[in-house]
């Protein structure tokens, strides 16, 4: 028994120490290639502006629906974008030598934490650049940034094993669109309908069901994702 | 003609459910009317949609764990049927809302939930159209069945009782058991649920056996 638990302890030990060391190795290359980034920022600060370019906003603002379901489907097409690109860059060579030292399991946990993490920063200065340019509507700010926060780690988790398995493919845009976007209209329906209350200043309590609902999907995508993706990594 | 006794059984319960279905008593409902046998054509078609997609996800379980052709095609198989019944519920779906609710498609929760999951489905399809290995497709179509059918269930679960449906038993409306499911309308309800299920199983079990003949042919060919 004894014997049994320092076995999974160290197990567990392991994994940490995998996660941490690729999502080092994710951090440093994203540094290294600043290009990739920055073409994201470019991306989410372009495609706001053709937004208030196209609504002509000089005169008054947008009104208040539009301007939530504005800011999610933005960041919708930031996210696939964004993430697309996590198992796609990586090289055939290098991910053969992932496979002979590391564990599946750390690979898409280090993964999801580093897509979670890089969407985090981009929704944040998504919300932030929309803010100035389009105006800002939001009562609530801290369920605001609550509701992002959730947002940004539950279309990294899903859209994580999406680009695992849109890359083993031949088609790997269209099919990241197709394959992510029936799967990420739950959650996307839930964040619009949270950051609806917090634009109009309810009371957090009226969004307990949606943050409830929206952590459970997002264990549940985690839990799968963690379970198959040792089926994916092996072809 | 020698059939199997299940075979015989979907037979005998689909005569029942259309004959009797169209024949028989029905409560006189507002609205609803003589519209209510939909009932039996409707409501089935979502009960087999379910079951056969779970036949299909429990197949790519298995064919992840033991990766036998069989399992592969059974899943693939049921899968498609899985969409015949979801496009067969949405249309005779439509056709009520149009009677009752005045619309095609009013923007109900159960309704977009629907289609959404039809597109999940959907794209099971096309993902499976873009490998040439069948080793890869069979484990990763399997892999993005399993992920995709764990994202549904929340969504065809959940998602309506949050929001105001026009379906019986949400948003205020009574459900179909608190009244108007009474004994005359069950009577034909459960035949047709297993009914029609029986009939999608009996199409995945014949579309498994062509497939399956198929390849043998081809890798004597």
């Amino acid at each position: 028994m004894h014997l049994c638990c320092t076995f999974v302890e160290k197990l567990e030990e392991v994994l940490l120490k995998e996660v941490f060391y690729l999502m080092q190795k994710d951090f440093v290359l994203e540094w290294r290639q600043k290009y990739a980034f920055n073409g994201m920022l470019l991306y989410v600060g372009s495609t706001v502006f053709i937004c208030y370019l196209s609504f002509s906003l000089r005169f008054g603002g947008l009104e208040v629906p539009v301007w939530n379901a504005l800011y999610w489907i933005i960041l919708l097409f930031t996210a696939v974008n964004a993430i697309a690109k996590g198992f796609a860059q990586e090289s055939r060579g290098r991910l053969l030598y992932y496979y002979s030292v590391v564990s599946p399991q750390g690979i898409i946990v280090a993964k999801m934490v580093y897509n979670a993490a890089l969407m985090l920063v981009l929704s944040l200065l998504c919300f932030a650049f929309y803010a100035v340019v389009i105006g800002n509507p939001v009562q609530d700010v801290g369920m605001f940034l609550l509701t992002i926060v959730l947002g940004a780690v539950g279309f990294a988790t899903s859209l994580t094993m999406i680009s695992g398995i849109a890359a083993k493919a031949a088609n790997t845009g269209t099919l990241m669109a197709v394959l992510s976007f029936p799967v990420m209209v739950p959650m996307l329906l839930m964040l619009m309908k949270m950051s609806k209350n917090a634009i109009d200043g309810l009371d957090p309590s009226v969004s307990l069901d949606e943050a409830l609902v929206l952590l459970a999907v997002n264990m549940i995508v985690v839990t799968v994702s963690y379970i198959l993706f040792p089926y994916l990594w092996r072809s | 003609m020698k059939l199997s006794w299940w075979k015989w059984l979907t037979i005998l319960l689909l005569l029942y459910t259309v004959v009797v279905g169209m024949l028989s008593e029905v409560p006189r409902l507002a609205i609803l009317n003589e519209t209510i046998r939909n009932l039996y054509f409707h409501v089935p078609m979502w009960f087999g949609m379910i079951l056969i997609l779970l036949v299909s996800v429990v197949y790519s379980v298995k064919y992840l764990r033991n990766p036998l052709s069989r399992n592969d095609i059974i899943a693939y198989e049921s899968a498609k049927v899985g969409i015949l019944f979801g496009v067969l519920g949405i249309v005779t779906g439509m056709e009520w809302a149009r009677f009752t609710w005045g619309e095609f498609w009013s923007n109900d929760p159960k309704q977009n939930a629907s289609a959404i999951g039809l597109l999940i489905y959907f794209a099971y399809l096309i993902l499976r159209g873009s490998f040439q290995d069948h080793q890869q497709r069979a484990r990763i179509s399997a892999v993005y069945n399993i992920f995709a059918f764990a994202a549904l269930i929340p969504l065809l679960f959940i998602l309506p009782r949050l929001t105001d449906s026009l379906h019986p038993g949400n948003g205020g409306n009574p459900g179909f058991n608190s009244y108007d499911l009474d004994s005359r309308l069950r009577v034909v309800f459960y035949p047709a649920v297993i009914g029609w299920t029986l009939l999608g199983i009996w199409v995945v079990h014949l579309r498994t056996r062509l497939e399956v003949l198929k390849q043998r042919f081809y890798e004597n060919a």
